[in-house]
Protein backbone atom coordinates (compact mmCIF):
# COMPACT_ATOMS: atom_id res chain seq x y z
CA UNK A 1 0.00 0.00 0.00
CA UNK A 2 1.04 3.55 -0.84
CA UNK A 3 0.12 5.89 1.63
CA UNK A 4 0.36 10.36 1.19
CA UNK A 5 1.09 11.79 4.56
CA UNK A 6 -0.41 15.32 4.23
CA UNK A 7 1.13 18.20 6.84
CA UNK A 8 -1.23 20.80 7.87
CA UNK A 9 -0.09 23.67 9.92
CA UNK A 10 -0.10 27.33 10.66
CA UNK A 11 2.18 28.54 8.33
CA UNK A 12 2.60 32.19 10.63
CA UNK A 13 4.05 30.02 13.29
CA UNK A 14 6.77 28.86 11.23
CA UNK A 15 7.42 32.39 10.04
CA UNK A 16 7.55 33.90 13.55
CA UNK A 17 10.21 30.87 14.42
CA UNK A 18 13.72 32.09 15.80
CA UNK A 19 15.93 31.07 12.91
CA UNK A 20 17.93 28.72 15.78
CA UNK A 21 14.75 27.19 16.28
CA UNK A 22 13.68 27.34 12.70
CA UNK A 23 17.41 25.21 11.75
CA UNK A 24 16.18 23.15 14.06
CA UNK A 25 13.27 21.78 12.83
CA UNK A 26 14.72 21.89 9.32
CA UNK A 27 17.59 19.58 10.69
CA UNK A 28 14.92 17.31 12.19
CA UNK A 29 13.19 16.98 9.08
CA UNK A 30 16.13 16.17 7.31
CA UNK A 31 17.28 13.41 9.65
CA UNK A 32 13.73 12.19 9.55
CA UNK A 33 13.61 12.12 5.50
CA UNK A 34 17.21 10.01 6.01
CA UNK A 35 15.67 7.54 7.58
CA UNK A 36 12.64 6.84 5.84
CA UNK A 37 14.63 7.07 2.54
CA UNK A 38 16.85 4.49 4.42
CA UNK A 39 14.36 2.19 5.65
CA UNK A 40 12.56 2.10 2.24
CA UNK A 41 9.31 4.24 2.80
CA UNK A 42 10.07 7.09 1.13
CA UNK A 43 8.13 7.65 -2.36
CA UNK A 44 8.50 11.40 -2.64
CA UNK A 45 7.68 14.85 -0.47
CA UNK A 46 8.45 18.35 -0.99
CA UNK A 47 7.74 21.60 1.09
CA UNK A 48 5.01 23.53 -0.85
CA UNK A 49 5.52 27.18 -0.97
CA UNK A 50 3.44 29.43 1.05
CA UNK A 51 -0.82 29.36 0.59
CA UNK A 52 -0.39 33.07 -0.73
CA UNK A 53 0.99 31.38 -3.95
CA UNK A 54 -1.98 29.34 -4.36
CA UNK A 55 -4.43 29.06 -7.34
CA UNK A 56 -7.34 27.05 -7.81
CA UNK A 57 -8.90 26.13 -11.15
CA UNK A 58 -12.20 24.81 -11.89
CA UNK A 59 -13.82 23.63 -14.97
CA UNK A 60 -17.40 24.93 -15.90
CA UNK A 61 -18.75 24.60 -19.30
CA UNK A 62 -15.70 23.64 -20.77
CA UNK A 63 -14.53 26.93 -19.48
CA UNK A 64 -11.27 27.14 -17.50
CA UNK A 65 -11.97 29.69 -14.36
CA UNK A 66 -8.70 30.31 -12.46
CA UNK A 67 -8.84 32.06 -9.13
CA UNK A 68 -6.11 33.44 -6.49
CA UNK A 69 -6.18 31.50 -3.45
CA UNK A 70 -6.48 28.39 -2.03
CA UNK A 71 -9.29 25.83 -1.79
CA UNK A 72 -11.67 26.48 1.53
CA UNK A 73 -14.62 24.42 0.77
CA UNK A 74 -15.28 22.23 3.68
CA UNK A 75 -17.92 20.38 1.85
CA UNK A 76 -15.10 18.37 -0.25
CA UNK A 77 -12.20 16.47 1.10
CA UNK A 78 -8.36 16.32 -0.38
CA UNK A 79 -8.72 13.04 -2.55
CA UNK A 80 -5.56 12.66 -4.25
CA UNK A 81 -2.82 14.69 -5.61
CA UNK A 82 -0.42 14.94 -9.28
CA UNK A 83 3.39 15.98 -9.00
CA UNK A 84 3.71 17.27 -12.18
CA UNK A 85 6.53 19.47 -14.17
CA UNK A 86 6.11 22.53 -16.12
CA UNK A 87 7.27 25.63 -17.46
CA UNK A 88 5.32 28.25 -15.98
CA UNK A 89 1.70 28.54 -14.04
CA UNK A 90 -0.12 28.68 -17.22
CA UNK A 91 0.63 25.21 -18.18
CA UNK A 92 0.27 23.88 -14.42
CA UNK A 93 -3.09 25.46 -14.70
CA UNK A 94 -3.65 23.73 -18.10
CA UNK A 95 -2.82 20.05 -16.55
CA UNK A 96 -5.21 21.09 -13.12
CA UNK A 97 -8.28 21.71 -15.76
CA UNK A 98 -7.76 18.30 -17.59
CA UNK A 99 -8.26 16.61 -14.22
CA UNK A 100 -12.02 15.37 -14.02
CA UNK A 101 -12.14 16.31 -10.79
CA UNK A 102 -11.40 19.85 -12.03
CA UNK A 103 -15.56 19.40 -13.64
CA UNK A 104 -17.07 18.51 -10.12
CA UNK A 105 -14.31 19.61 -7.76
CA UNK A 106 -11.20 22.16 -7.28
CA UNK A 107 -7.94 21.74 -8.13
CA UNK A 108 -5.46 23.69 -6.05
CA UNK A 109 -2.26 24.57 -7.62
CA UNK A 110 0.97 25.31 -5.36
CA UNK A 111 4.40 25.37 -6.79
CA UNK A 112 6.84 23.37 -4.53
CA UNK A 113 9.30 25.04 -2.72
CA UNK A 114 13.05 25.04 -3.89
CA UNK A 115 15.77 24.54 -1.43
CA UNK A 116 18.28 26.41 -3.17
CA UNK A 117 20.77 25.44 -0.07
CA UNK A 118 21.41 29.03 1.42
CA UNK A 119 18.62 28.58 3.83
CA UNK B 1 21.25 76.41 -18.40
CA UNK B 2 22.68 75.38 -15.22
CA UNK B 3 20.50 74.10 -12.29
CA UNK B 4 17.01 73.96 -12.33
CA UNK B 5 14.13 75.06 -9.70
CA UNK B 6 13.15 71.91 -7.80
CA UNK B 7 9.36 72.84 -8.78
CA UNK B 8 10.02 72.05 -12.23
CA UNK B 9 12.15 69.04 -11.55
CA UNK B 10 9.34 67.87 -9.47
CA UNK B 11 6.62 68.30 -12.15
CA UNK B 12 8.81 67.15 -15.15
CA UNK B 13 9.85 64.05 -13.07
CA UNK B 14 5.96 63.43 -11.78
CA UNK B 15 4.65 63.58 -15.38
CA UNK B 16 7.40 61.35 -17.05
CA UNK B 17 6.77 58.79 -14.04
CA UNK B 18 3.35 58.90 -15.09
CA UNK B 19 3.70 58.40 -19.03
CA UNK B 20 6.83 56.09 -19.22
CA UNK B 21 6.67 54.23 -15.85
CA UNK B 22 5.13 51.06 -18.18
CA UNK B 23 7.26 51.58 -21.15
CA UNK B 24 10.61 51.56 -19.17
CA UNK B 25 9.33 48.37 -16.38
CA UNK B 26 7.97 46.32 -19.25
CA UNK B 27 11.12 45.23 -21.11
CA UNK B 28 13.35 45.13 -17.90
CA UNK B 29 10.93 42.94 -16.24
CA UNK B 30 11.66 40.61 -19.13
CA UNK B 31 15.16 41.38 -19.37
CA UNK B 32 16.14 40.94 -15.37
CA UNK B 33 13.20 38.37 -14.55
CA UNK B 34 11.02 39.83 -11.99
CA UNK B 35 9.26 42.84 -11.19
CA UNK B 36 10.62 43.67 -8.14
CA UNK B 37 14.20 44.05 -9.39
CA UNK B 38 12.54 45.86 -12.58
CA UNK B 39 11.02 48.39 -10.42
CA UNK B 40 13.92 49.30 -8.77
CA UNK B 41 15.89 50.02 -11.64
CA UNK B 42 13.68 52.40 -12.32
CA UNK B 43 12.96 53.80 -9.18
CA UNK B 44 17.13 53.84 -9.36
CA UNK B 45 17.19 56.30 -12.64
CA UNK B 46 14.40 58.44 -11.41
CA UNK B 47 16.48 59.37 -8.11
CA UNK B 48 19.34 60.06 -10.03
CA UNK B 49 16.96 62.20 -12.25
CA UNK B 50 15.96 63.79 -8.72
CA UNK B 51 19.89 64.65 -7.62
CA UNK B 52 21.25 65.78 -10.79
CA UNK B 53 18.35 67.49 -12.48
CA UNK B 54 18.52 70.13 -9.70
CA UNK B 55 22.28 70.55 -9.80
CA UNK B 56 23.16 70.31 -13.83
CA UNK B 57 19.34 71.38 -15.05
CA UNK B 58 16.55 69.78 -16.69
CA UNK B 59 17.62 67.67 -19.94
CA UNK B 60 16.43 69.00 -23.69
CA UNK B 61 15.79 65.17 -23.91
CA UNK B 62 14.27 64.22 -20.20
CA UNK B 63 12.59 60.79 -21.28
CA UNK B 64 15.68 60.17 -23.58
CA UNK B 65 18.05 60.93 -20.08
CA UNK B 66 15.82 58.75 -17.62
CA UNK B 67 15.83 55.70 -20.47
CA UNK B 68 19.64 55.73 -20.65
CA UNK B 69 19.80 56.40 -17.01
CA UNK B 70 17.45 52.97 -16.66
CA UNK B 71 19.30 51.31 -19.26
CA UNK B 72 22.90 51.96 -17.11
CA UNK B 73 21.09 50.69 -14.19
CA UNK B 74 20.26 47.72 -15.35
CA UNK B 75 23.29 46.68 -16.67
CA UNK B 76 24.90 47.69 -13.45
CA UNK B 77 22.59 45.57 -11.91
CA UNK B 78 23.49 42.28 -14.49
CA UNK B 79 27.15 42.78 -14.15
CA UNK B 80 26.63 41.98 -10.43
CA UNK B 81 23.75 40.03 -10.38
CA UNK B 82 24.22 35.98 -9.59
CA UNK B 83 21.71 35.51 -12.05
CA UNK B 84 24.10 36.03 -14.99
CA UNK B 85 27.42 34.44 -13.60
CA UNK B 86 28.17 32.94 -16.84
CA UNK B 87 29.94 35.44 -18.60
CA UNK B 88 28.46 34.70 -21.81
CA UNK B 89 24.61 35.08 -20.64
CA UNK B 90 26.08 38.47 -18.93
CA UNK B 91 27.15 39.70 -22.48
CA UNK B 92 24.33 38.14 -24.08
CA UNK B 93 21.78 40.29 -21.53
CA UNK B 94 23.80 43.39 -21.58
CA UNK B 95 23.64 43.10 -25.19
CA UNK B 96 19.81 42.62 -25.22
CA UNK B 97 19.13 45.91 -22.88
CA UNK B 98 21.09 47.56 -25.22
CA UNK B 99 18.89 46.52 -27.89
CA UNK B 100 15.70 47.16 -25.85
CA UNK B 101 16.92 50.68 -24.62
CA UNK B 102 18.40 52.32 -28.03
CA UNK B 103 17.77 53.86 -30.04
CA UNK B 104 15.48 55.20 -27.82
CA UNK B 105 12.20 54.43 -28.58
CA UNK B 106 10.01 57.57 -29.62
CA UNK B 107 6.09 57.70 -29.05
CA UNK B 108 5.89 55.20 -31.61
CA UNK B 109 5.68 51.88 -30.35
CA UNK B 110 8.68 49.85 -31.88
CA UNK B 111 8.43 45.50 -32.08
CA UNK B 112 9.62 44.81 -29.58
CA UNK B 113 8.39 47.25 -27.01
CA UNK B 114 4.85 46.40 -28.00
CA UNK B 115 5.04 42.71 -27.07
CA UNK B 116 6.81 43.89 -23.68
CA UNK B 117 3.72 45.82 -23.21
CA UNK B 118 1.55 42.97 -24.07
CA UNK B 119 3.28 41.25 -21.83
CA UNK B 120 2.84 43.14 -18.87
CA UNK B 121 -0.72 44.21 -19.33
CA UNK B 122 -0.88 40.42 -19.66
CA UNK B 123 0.27 39.55 -16.80
CA UNK B 124 -1.08 42.41 -14.81
CA UNK B 125 -4.53 41.12 -15.03
CA UNK B 126 -3.54 37.30 -14.58
CA UNK B 127 -6.75 35.45 -13.51
CA UNK B 128 -4.62 33.91 -11.12
CA UNK B 129 -4.33 36.69 -8.95
CA UNK B 130 -7.33 38.11 -7.12
CA UNK B 131 -9.20 41.02 -8.94
CA UNK B 132 -8.06 43.87 -6.59
CA UNK B 133 -4.80 43.24 -6.62
CA UNK B 134 -4.89 43.41 -10.80
CA UNK B 135 -6.47 46.74 -10.50
CA UNK B 136 -3.52 48.14 -7.88
CA UNK B 137 -1.07 46.50 -10.48
CA UNK B 138 -2.43 47.70 -13.26
CA UNK B 139 -2.05 51.53 -11.77
CA UNK B 140 0.98 50.58 -10.03
CA UNK B 141 2.93 49.22 -13.22
CA UNK B 142 1.51 50.34 -16.32
CA UNK B 143 0.16 53.91 -15.70
CA UNK B 144 2.85 54.38 -12.68
CA UNK B 145 0.51 55.51 -10.09
CA UNK B 146 2.00 56.05 -6.49
CA UNK B 147 1.59 53.35 -3.93
CA UNK B 148 -0.74 56.47 -2.22
CA UNK B 149 -2.46 57.50 -4.92
CA UNK B 150 -3.64 54.39 -5.57
CA UNK B 151 -4.74 53.72 -1.76
CA UNK B 152 -6.38 56.64 -1.62
CA UNK B 153 -8.58 56.09 -5.05
CA UNK B 154 -9.78 52.89 -3.33
CA UNK B 155 -10.24 53.80 0.30
CA UNK B 156 -7.33 52.03 1.95
CA UNK B 157 -5.15 52.95 3.46
CA UNK B 158 -1.35 53.05 1.97
CA UNK B 159 0.08 50.05 4.60
CA UNK B 160 -2.37 47.82 3.27
CA UNK B 161 -2.28 48.49 -0.65
CA UNK B 162 2.19 48.32 -0.46
CA UNK B 163 1.22 45.10 1.19
CA UNK B 164 -1.19 44.09 -1.67
CA UNK B 165 0.91 45.16 -4.10
CA UNK B 166 4.45 43.22 -2.37
CA UNK B 167 2.04 40.37 -2.51
CA UNK B 168 1.33 40.38 -5.67
CA UNK B 169 4.71 40.25 -6.89
CA UNK B 170 6.17 38.05 -4.51
CA UNK B 171 3.05 35.41 -6.24
CA UNK B 172 4.47 36.37 -9.51
CA UNK B 173 7.65 34.90 -8.98
CA UNK B 174 6.91 32.51 -6.57
CA UNK B 175 3.90 30.60 -8.08
CA UNK B 176 5.56 30.87 -12.08
CA UNK B 177 2.72 33.24 -13.76
CA UNK B 178 4.32 33.78 -17.01
CA UNK B 179 5.50 36.84 -18.53
CA UNK B 180 4.63 36.60 -21.73
CA UNK B 181 1.10 37.46 -23.87
CA UNK B 182 -0.90 33.96 -23.80
CA UNK B 183 -1.13 31.52 -27.08
CA UNK B 184 -3.92 32.13 -29.64
CA UNK B 185 -6.42 29.75 -28.46
CA UNK B 186 -6.58 31.56 -24.39
CA UNK B 187 -6.29 35.16 -25.87
CA UNK B 188 -9.72 36.06 -26.51
CA UNK B 189 -10.46 34.80 -22.44
CA UNK B 190 -7.60 36.68 -21.81
CA UNK B 191 -8.28 39.69 -23.58
CA UNK B 192 -11.71 39.40 -21.73
CA UNK B 193 -10.43 39.75 -17.93
CA UNK B 194 -7.87 42.69 -19.32
CA UNK B 195 -10.61 44.51 -20.58
CA UNK B 196 -12.66 43.94 -17.36
CA UNK B 197 -10.25 45.04 -15.16
CA UNK B 198 -9.55 48.45 -16.91
CA UNK B 199 -13.41 48.49 -17.21
CA UNK B 200 -13.27 48.56 -12.90
CA UNK B 201 -10.64 51.29 -13.51
CA UNK B 202 -12.87 53.42 -15.05
CA UNK B 203 -15.91 52.68 -13.01
CA UNK B 204 -14.40 53.21 -10.14
CA UNK B 205 -13.95 56.33 -10.80
CA UNK B 206 -16.80 56.93 -12.89
CA UNK B 207 -19.71 55.24 -10.00
CA UNK B 208 -21.15 58.09 -8.03
CA UNK B 209 -20.22 56.72 -4.95
CA UNK B 210 -17.63 58.09 -2.17
CA UNK B 211 -14.20 59.59 -2.43
CA UNK B 212 -12.41 62.57 -3.49
CA UNK B 213 -13.86 63.93 -6.95
CA UNK B 214 -10.43 64.57 -8.22
CA UNK B 215 -9.32 61.07 -7.46
CA UNK B 216 -11.97 59.72 -9.17
CA UNK B 217 -11.60 61.68 -12.59
CA UNK B 218 -8.23 60.58 -12.31
CA UNK B 219 -9.17 57.01 -12.40
CA UNK B 220 -11.05 57.93 -15.13
CA UNK B 221 -8.60 59.49 -16.82
CA UNK B 222 -6.37 56.15 -16.52
CA UNK B 223 -8.87 53.95 -17.40
CA UNK B 224 -9.39 55.76 -20.41
CA UNK B 225 -5.59 55.82 -20.81
CA UNK B 226 -5.55 51.88 -20.91
CA UNK B 227 -7.81 51.34 -22.67
CA UNK B 228 -6.29 53.81 -25.86
CA UNK B 229 -2.86 51.50 -24.94
CA UNK B 230 -4.59 47.90 -25.39
CA UNK B 231 -6.12 49.31 -28.44
CA UNK B 232 -3.01 50.60 -29.63
CA UNK B 233 -1.27 47.21 -28.61
CA UNK B 234 -4.09 45.40 -30.54
CA UNK B 235 -5.02 47.00 -33.47
CA UNK B 236 -7.64 44.11 -34.82
CA UNK B 237 -9.25 43.25 -32.04
CA UNK B 238 -12.69 45.11 -32.02
CA UNK B 239 -13.73 44.89 -28.37
CA UNK B 240 -11.24 46.98 -26.86
CA UNK B 241 -11.88 49.85 -29.39
CA UNK B 242 -15.56 48.94 -27.94
CA UNK B 243 -14.20 50.00 -24.39
CA UNK B 244 -12.66 52.63 -25.14
CA UNK B 245 -15.16 54.25 -27.50
CA UNK B 246 -17.87 53.50 -24.05
CA UNK B 247 -15.70 55.17 -21.84
CA UNK B 248 -15.13 58.04 -23.81
CA UNK B 249 -18.82 58.38 -24.40
CA UNK B 250 -19.91 58.31 -20.79
CA UNK B 251 -17.06 60.55 -19.22
CA UNK B 252 -18.08 63.02 -22.23
CA UNK B 253 -21.67 63.45 -19.92
CA UNK B 254 -19.44 63.47 -16.57
CA UNK B 255 -19.99 67.21 -16.13
CA UNK B 256 -23.74 67.06 -16.21
CA UNK B 257 -24.77 64.41 -13.96
CA UNK B 258 -24.70 65.81 -11.09
CA UNK B 259 -25.63 69.21 -10.03
CA UNK B 260 -24.34 71.85 -8.24
CA UNK B 261 -25.61 70.42 -4.65
CA UNK B 262 -24.13 67.03 -5.91
CA UNK B 263 -27.79 65.80 -6.77
CA UNK B 264 -28.27 63.30 -9.50
CA UNK B 265 -29.24 64.23 -13.02
CA UNK B 266 -30.64 61.77 -15.05
CA UNK B 267 -29.58 61.08 -18.72
CA UNK B 268 -33.10 62.83 -19.83
CA UNK B 269 -32.64 65.67 -17.64
CA UNK B 270 -28.86 66.33 -18.49
CA UNK B 271 -27.83 69.52 -20.24
CA UNK B 272 -26.40 67.68 -23.40
CA UNK B 273 -24.51 71.49 -24.39
CA UNK B 274 -22.23 70.75 -21.93
CA UNK B 275 -21.56 66.88 -22.67
CA UNK B 276 -17.79 66.78 -24.20
CA UNK B 277 -18.51 66.78 -28.79
CA UNK B 278 -14.94 66.47 -28.81
CA UNK B 279 -14.64 63.42 -27.08
CA UNK B 280 -18.09 62.07 -28.50
CA UNK B 281 -16.76 62.18 -32.18
CA UNK B 282 -13.54 60.51 -31.13
CA UNK B 283 -15.52 57.75 -29.58
CA UNK B 284 -18.01 57.51 -33.05
CA UNK B 285 -15.67 55.58 -35.10
CA UNK B 286 -14.58 53.26 -32.67
CA UNK B 287 -18.33 52.37 -32.00
CA UNK B 288 -18.50 51.32 -35.93
CA UNK B 289 -15.06 49.82 -35.78
CA UNK B 290 -15.96 47.38 -32.54
CA UNK B 291 -19.33 46.91 -34.05
CA UNK B 292 -18.22 44.74 -36.96
CA UNK B 293 -16.80 42.06 -34.54
CA UNK B 294 -18.63 39.07 -35.18
CA UNK B 295 -20.55 38.81 -33.01
CA UNK B 296 -20.42 42.23 -31.48
CA UNK B 297 -19.69 41.54 -27.81
CA UNK B 298 -20.89 43.26 -24.64
CA UNK B 299 -19.03 46.24 -24.56
CA UNK B 300 -19.56 47.41 -28.53
CA UNK B 301 -23.14 46.75 -27.71
CA UNK B 302 -23.22 48.99 -24.92
CA UNK B 303 -20.85 51.90 -26.16
CA UNK B 304 -23.22 51.32 -29.37
CA UNK B 305 -26.56 51.97 -26.76
CA UNK B 306 -24.35 55.18 -25.41
CA UNK B 307 -23.62 56.78 -29.11
CA UNK B 308 -27.45 57.02 -29.44
CA UNK B 309 -27.94 58.85 -26.77
CA UNK B 310 -24.78 60.88 -27.38
CA UNK B 311 -26.35 61.47 -31.07
CA UNK B 312 -29.82 62.57 -29.45
CA UNK B 313 -30.08 66.46 -29.58
CA UNK B 314 -32.72 66.14 -27.49
CA UNK B 315 -33.90 63.38 -25.13
CA UNK B 316 -37.31 63.46 -26.79
CA UNK B 317 -35.57 62.37 -30.42
CA UNK B 318 -33.25 58.92 -28.54
CA UNK B 319 -33.97 56.28 -30.30
CA UNK B 320 -35.48 54.28 -28.13
CA UNK B 321 -36.57 51.42 -30.93
CA UNK B 322 -32.69 50.98 -31.41
CA UNK B 323 -31.45 51.24 -28.19
CA UNK B 324 -34.05 48.23 -27.81
CA UNK B 325 -32.96 46.20 -30.78
CA UNK B 326 -29.38 46.57 -29.35
CA UNK B 327 -30.13 45.26 -26.20
CA UNK B 328 -32.30 42.20 -27.55
CA UNK B 329 -29.08 41.87 -29.56
CA UNK B 330 -26.88 41.37 -26.03
CA UNK B 331 -29.44 39.51 -24.82
CA UNK B 332 -29.14 37.04 -27.24
CA UNK B 333 -24.94 36.91 -27.13
CA UNK B 334 -24.71 37.25 -23.50
CA UNK B 335 -28.24 36.67 -21.49
CA UNK B 336 -28.50 38.58 -18.18
CA UNK B 337 -31.46 40.05 -15.92
CA UNK B 338 -29.88 43.79 -16.18
CA UNK B 339 -29.87 43.36 -19.87
CA UNK B 340 -33.42 42.14 -19.98
CA UNK B 341 -34.19 45.41 -17.58
CA UNK B 342 -32.27 48.12 -19.78
CA UNK B 343 -34.24 46.03 -22.45
CA UNK B 344 -37.71 46.41 -21.54
CA UNK B 345 -37.21 50.28 -20.61
CA UNK B 346 -36.20 50.94 -23.93
CA UNK B 347 -39.45 49.20 -24.93
CA UNK B 348 -41.41 51.28 -22.98
CA UNK B 349 -39.72 54.86 -23.61
CA UNK B 350 -40.04 53.31 -27.76
CA UNK B 351 -43.58 53.97 -26.83
CA UNK B 352 -45.10 50.21 -25.55
CA UNK B 353 -45.60 51.10 -22.17
CA UNK B 354 -47.59 48.40 -21.68
CA UNK B 355 -45.01 45.56 -23.28
CA UNK B 356 -41.80 47.14 -21.31
CA UNK B 357 -44.44 46.82 -17.63
CA UNK B 358 -44.78 43.27 -18.74
CA UNK B 359 -41.38 42.15 -18.88
CA UNK B 360 -40.37 43.82 -15.54
CA UNK B 361 -43.19 42.15 -13.86
CA UNK B 362 -41.96 38.59 -15.36
CA UNK B 363 -37.83 39.46 -14.74
CA UNK B 364 -39.79 40.04 -10.40
CA UNK B 365 -41.30 37.10 -10.37
CA UNK B 366 -38.37 35.25 -11.43
CA UNK B 367 -36.52 36.78 -8.54
CA UNK B 368 -33.22 37.05 -10.01
CA UNK B 369 -32.78 41.00 -9.48
CA UNK B 370 -34.40 41.04 -5.81
CA UNK B 371 -32.16 42.91 -4.10
CA UNK B 372 -31.69 45.24 -7.69
CA UNK B 373 -32.77 48.73 -6.78
CA UNK B 374 -33.07 49.83 -10.08
CA UNK B 375 -35.66 47.16 -10.76
CA UNK B 376 -38.22 49.15 -8.62
CA UNK B 377 -36.67 52.41 -10.06
CA UNK B 378 -37.50 51.43 -13.68
CA UNK B 379 -41.09 50.10 -12.73
CA UNK B 380 -41.73 53.38 -11.37
CA UNK B 381 -40.48 55.53 -13.67
CA UNK B 382 -42.29 53.93 -16.04
CA UNK B 383 -45.77 54.30 -13.44
CA UNK B 384 -44.67 57.88 -13.40
CA UNK B 385 -44.63 58.48 -16.97
CA UNK B 386 -48.35 57.00 -17.20
CA UNK B 387 -49.76 59.37 -14.39
CA UNK B 388 -49.88 55.83 -12.08
CA UNK B 389 -49.07 58.07 -9.35
CA UNK B 390 -49.61 55.97 -5.98
CA UNK B 391 -48.79 52.85 -7.77
CA UNK B 392 -45.42 55.33 -9.05
CA UNK B 393 -45.19 55.97 -5.38
CA UNK B 394 -44.81 52.59 -4.17
CA UNK B 395 -42.48 51.18 -6.32
CA UNK B 396 -39.87 54.25 -5.20
CA UNK B 397 -40.45 53.35 -2.08
CA UNK B 398 -39.24 49.38 -2.49
CA UNK B 399 -36.34 50.88 -4.92
CA UNK B 400 -35.39 52.97 -1.54
CA UNK B 401 -34.91 50.11 0.72
CA UNK B 402 -32.58 48.78 -1.50
CA UNK B 403 -30.29 51.17 -2.58
CA UNK B 404 -27.35 51.50 -0.90
CA UNK B 405 -25.66 55.11 -2.71
CA UNK B 406 -26.55 58.24 -1.33
CA UNK B 407 -26.56 60.53 -4.27
CA UNK B 408 -29.00 57.93 -5.48
CA UNK B 409 -31.35 57.63 -2.88
CA UNK B 410 -31.35 61.93 -2.60
CA UNK B 411 -32.84 61.59 -6.71
CA UNK B 412 -35.18 58.23 -5.78
CA UNK B 413 -36.76 60.69 -2.42
CA UNK B 414 -37.00 63.58 -5.07
CA UNK B 415 -38.93 61.58 -7.40
CA UNK B 416 -41.43 60.36 -4.65
CA UNK B 417 -42.28 63.78 -3.12
CA UNK B 418 -42.98 64.36 -6.63
CA UNK B 419 -45.57 62.07 -7.71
Amino acid sequence: MQYLLMIYENENVMNDMAPEARGAMFAEYNTFTQDIVKSGHFKAGDALQPVATATSVRVKDGKTITTDGPFAETKEQLGGYYLVEAADLDEAIGIAARIPAARTGTIEVRPVMVFDGSM
Amino acid sequence: MLGAAPNDVGATLDRLFREEHGRILAPLIRLLGDFERAEEVVQDAFEAAMQQWPVEGIPETPRAWVLRAARNKAIDRIRRSARFSDKRKELEAVAEVERSFAPPPDELLTEGLRDDMLRLVFTCCHPAIAIEAQLALTLRTICGLTTEEIARAFLVDARTMAQRIVRVQKKIAAAGIPYRVPGAEDLDARLEAVLHVLYLVFNEGYSASAGDELVRRSLCAEGIRLAELVVELLPDHPEPKGLLALMLLSDSRRDTRVDADGDLVVLEEQDRARWDRAQIERALPLVEAALRGRPPRAYALQAAVAALHAQAPRAEETDWRQIAALYAVQSRISPSPVVELNQAVAIAMAGDVARGLRQIDALEARGSLARYHLLPAARADLLRRLGRNEDAAAAYRAALELVGNDVERRYLERRLREV
